[in-house]
């Protein structure tokens, strides 16, 4: 049994906290959430320059082709420090769709500049408020030319191109389109996170490509967010465990009625039962890295679990936090906001947990119910031996 | 990242296998074991129990982790792990050994005397003795240490009198390990004074106790007058407690979080085969939801446990963070229950076959579950030993601390 990451994983986390520990304090954050910039520049500067966004696309696309459960460990990080950077828009959503559903060609031509970090990509679906699966999507690529609007694109207004789902001649499809090209008005949007941007994106016959096959759009869509899903949990889990510190070191340095407030048991409990919560999150986490890394199919539902986990124990994190700190916590000075903000944003991206409760229900329902069996201290490999 | 045993894991399982597949029967796939819940009190469970142990113990299989001066192999956490994982998928008999093999002989291992090392041991290990635990009474639960059943010194002897409470296996069991009040003048942990009492003697009485699910898995035992012998003291006089947190560390790492009952398969089984308004359940939104958070929840644990696997398989000993398992476990398969025997509507409300669907396990299951949540340290004392030992929050403000045990408030006064 060897579930965990490996020693040079480890030492790639010491690495990435270290380096965000000086570079990416929580002042980095507010500095972006209280200016109009729609991010950070020096970071995502430095962040270029150590190659993290080259992490998992392969060497002949530019990238540094290690896996994925090297992305995660860095991802789990730059969620510790709320990074306010376009880092998943462009890495998690717009590089994994090149990979997923690109031609040699399309890869080659846009996975080296995403690698680089020189330019920046997203992925853009909802139309309107509560849309989360194939259905109602009224963008049309007709003769390469991409026609519609979509909603909370998140770096929207900063990404130079975009994987975008879009009813084509066959059904759905997955249409690439330049940004900065003709045919495209961006409509920056006020986001709940300010330290996170959104547009909405307005396409008037855009050129496009066709990204993957003429009908298949949705179901290369699913890869592309189940994969997303998995490494956006890791950014959630590093949120999720930062906030949960700060909280814990808070309630033991106030005081009240004499004594901590970390030692009444209306506190600890509530401290003990967020600790649990973050602790199964990170085990969805860590087997939704496993299948990613492995090219399992148990990813089609380990995302799943991942996703609802990492929103659900991050959401509940930033709550809790505000609540533990008092009054204090609900001002703009202390940064309890940061955390209250980033975790609904990042809840919200990829579509809601109850949403990818669904899924996985959809997706269980196809199998046997004995598939479902319960083995609750056997391994796999010892399972199947 | 893989789910793979070690090269010296892969052998030592292997080593076990082939002993087991010569000396039992394989289970059929899907088929598992009864637990002592369900064979507890059938005819010749008992023999069938000790007939196996010493089968292992012959073999150098019984008490695997024990040191080899007592009989075992000295084999780790993760190797005991392994040989679990292997025992359950032949044939064998409910496993009533594990009180005094998991808790009470390491005890004795630590605080007992060479003297008694040599007599309980070695029959402990071969299951020719069966052990009970004699801690929690009426009075004294999760406050262990509140215990009132005395002791009185009398020459070589000392005579008891008090009451024990949810003690298993005690109407079997040879010998039992108590915990007595000896000195009532001392502070609270300081005058309990730890002994092995022989569970024939003169003077107890053992009756079992009707849970709320009808069924009987423990006993109350009464003392009255008992006599035991200096010599079964384990530990020095009033230095009882060290030797009792002892046997409370070893229940943490021998207490699983399961507790049996119907599992996630069944209940999808039973959301798509009942029927809402012409539709299967399982189609409802708002049963997909609770289907899903109880799958996220369930396999969170599993993984959990693979993520503590790895950690013993790197060399680590079980530590509090097991207390996770028994914290999310125990109140999961209540919720499960509840929701299930839900499902069913009105006639959710019968109990048993053949008009309750499967067999009436949800509505059984549910009357069962609240002492998952109770026994082996209750929800609320799991969160105070993560809050405490994980988390290093301060201990609570005791309102017993530094009082006499005599003068410690047990009910409200006028």
């Amino acid at each position: 049994m060897n579930f965990d990451f490996s020693d040079e994983q480890k030492f790639l986390r010491r690495t990435a906290r270290e380096y965000l520990e000086a570079h990416a304090p929580l002042s980095v954050c507010r500095t972006v959430l209280e200016s109009e910039a729609p991010y950070s520049e020096g970071l995502w500067k430095g962040v270029v320059e150590l190659g993290w966004q080259a992490t998992a696309i392969p060497e002949a696309y530019g990238g540094a082709g290690f896996g994925h459960l090297e992305l995660a460990v860095i991802a789990e990080e730059l969620g510790r420090a709320l990074v306010p950077i376009p880092f998943s828009s462009s890495i998690y959503l717009a590089a994994e769709a090149l990979l997923v559903a690109g031609t040699e060609q399309q890869k080659k031509a846009v996975l080296p500049g995403l690698a680089s970090g020189e330019r920046i990509g997203t992925f853009a679906h909802a139309e309107r408020p509560g849309q989360h699966g194939p259905e109602g999507v009224e963008t049309e690529l007709d003769r390469a030319k991409l026609t519609g609007a979509k909603m909370a694109v998140p770096d929207g207004d900063i990404a130079h191109v975009a994987v975008v789902t879009a009813a084509g001649e066959h059904g759905s499809v997955l249409a690439l389109v330049d940004l900065t090209g003709p045919g495209v008005e961006r409509i920056s949007a006020p986001s709940i996170d300010p330290s996170r941007s959104l547009a909405h994106l307005r396409f008037n016959g855009a050129p496009a490509q066709l990204l993957g096959g003429d009908g298949n759009g949705w179901s290369l869509a699913e890869r592309v967010l189940d994969r997303a899903a998995v490494l956006m949990a890791f950014e959630q889990l590093g949120g999720a465990q930062r906030a949960f510190e700060i909280t814990r070191e808070y309630t033991l340095n106030r005081y009240a009625f004499g004594r901590p407030v970390a030692s009444f048991q209306a506190i600890k409990h509530r401290l003990a039962d967020l600790y649990v919560e973050i602790e199964l999150a990170r085990s969805n986490a860590y087997y939704g890295a496993w299948a990613l890394s492995h090219d399992n199919p148990e990813l089609a539902t380990a995302a799943c679990g991942a996703r609802a986990s990492a929103s659900d124990a991050f959401e509940l994190a930033s709550k809790e936090m505000i609540q533990l700190h008092g009054g204090i916590g609900y001002t703009w000075e202390v940064d309890c906001h940061l955390f209250y903000r980033r975790a609904k944003l990042l809840g919200a991206v990829l579509g809601s947990a109850d949403q990818w409760r669904d899924r996985l229900i959809q997706r269980l329902g196809q199998r046997s119910p004995d598939a479902l069996r319960e083995t609750p201290v056997e391994s796999p490999s010892a399972a199947k031996a | 990242m893989d789910f793979d045993d070690t090269p010296e894991e892969a052998a030592f399982r292997a080593e076990v296998r082939a002993w087991l597949e010569a000396n039992a029967e394989r289970l059929a796939p899907g088929e598992s074991n009864e637990g002592i819940a369900e064979t507890r009190g059938r005819p010749g469970t008992i023999q069938r129990a000790k007939a196996w142990q010493a089968k292992k113990a012959d073999a150098g299989w019984a008490c695997i982790t024990w040191p080899k001066e007592y009989g075992g192999r000295g084999a780790t956490a993760i190797q005991s792990v392994i040989w679990n994982q292997e025992e359950s998928r032949y044939r064998t008999p409910s496993n009533i050994f594990g009180i005094g093999q998991g808790m009470l002989g390491p005890t004795i291992m630590v605080h007992g005397t060479d003297e008694q090392k040599r007599r309980y041991l070695r029959p402990m290990l071969r299951g020719e003795e069966i052990w009970c635990q004699l801690f929690s009474e009426p009075g004294a639960g999760s406050d262990l240490a509140g215990l009132r059943t005395s002791a009185v010194r009398d020459g070589d002897h000392w005579v008891v009198n008090g009451q024990k409470i949810w003690t298993t296996g005690a109407q079997y069991c040879d010998w039992g390990m108590i915990v007595t009040r000896t000195d009532p003048d001392a502070l609270k942990h300081k005058g309990i004074t730890y002994f092995i009492v022989d569970m024939k003697a003169p003077g107890i009485e053992i009756r079992p106790i009707k849970q709320i699910n009808g069924t009987s898995g423990f006993n109350e035992v009464f003392f009255t007058d008992v006599r035991v012998p200096d010599t079964n003291r384990v530990g020095g006089i009033n230095e009882g407690w060290s030797g009792a947190i002892t046997t409370l560390m070893n229940e943490r790492a021998s207490i699983g979080g399961g507790g049996g009952g119907p599992d996630f398969s069944a209940l999808v089984r039973l959301a798509k085969e009942t029927d809402w308004n012409g539709r299967p359940a399982f189609e409802d939104p708002s049963v997909r939801q609770r289907l899903a958070r109880f799958y996220i929840r369930s396999k969170g644990l599993q993984y959990t446990t693979y993520r503590t696997l790895t950690a013993l398989s790197r060399g680590t000993t079980p530590g509090p963070e097991g207390s996770i398992g028994k914290l999310v476990g125990a109140p999961l398969r209540q919720e499960m229950a509840g929701f299930a025997v839900d499902l069913q509507g009105s006639a959710g409300a019968v109990l048993d076959a053949p008009a309750a669907p499967q067999e009436g396990a949800w509505q059984h299951s549910y009357l069962a579950s609240p002492g998952l949540r109770l026994a082996g340290g209750t929800d609320e004392i799991l969160r105070n030993i993560i809050a405490e030992r994980i988390l290093h929050l301060p201990p609570d403000v005791r309102a017993d601390k530094g009082v006499r045990f005599r003068d410690i408030p047990t009910g409200p006064r006028e």
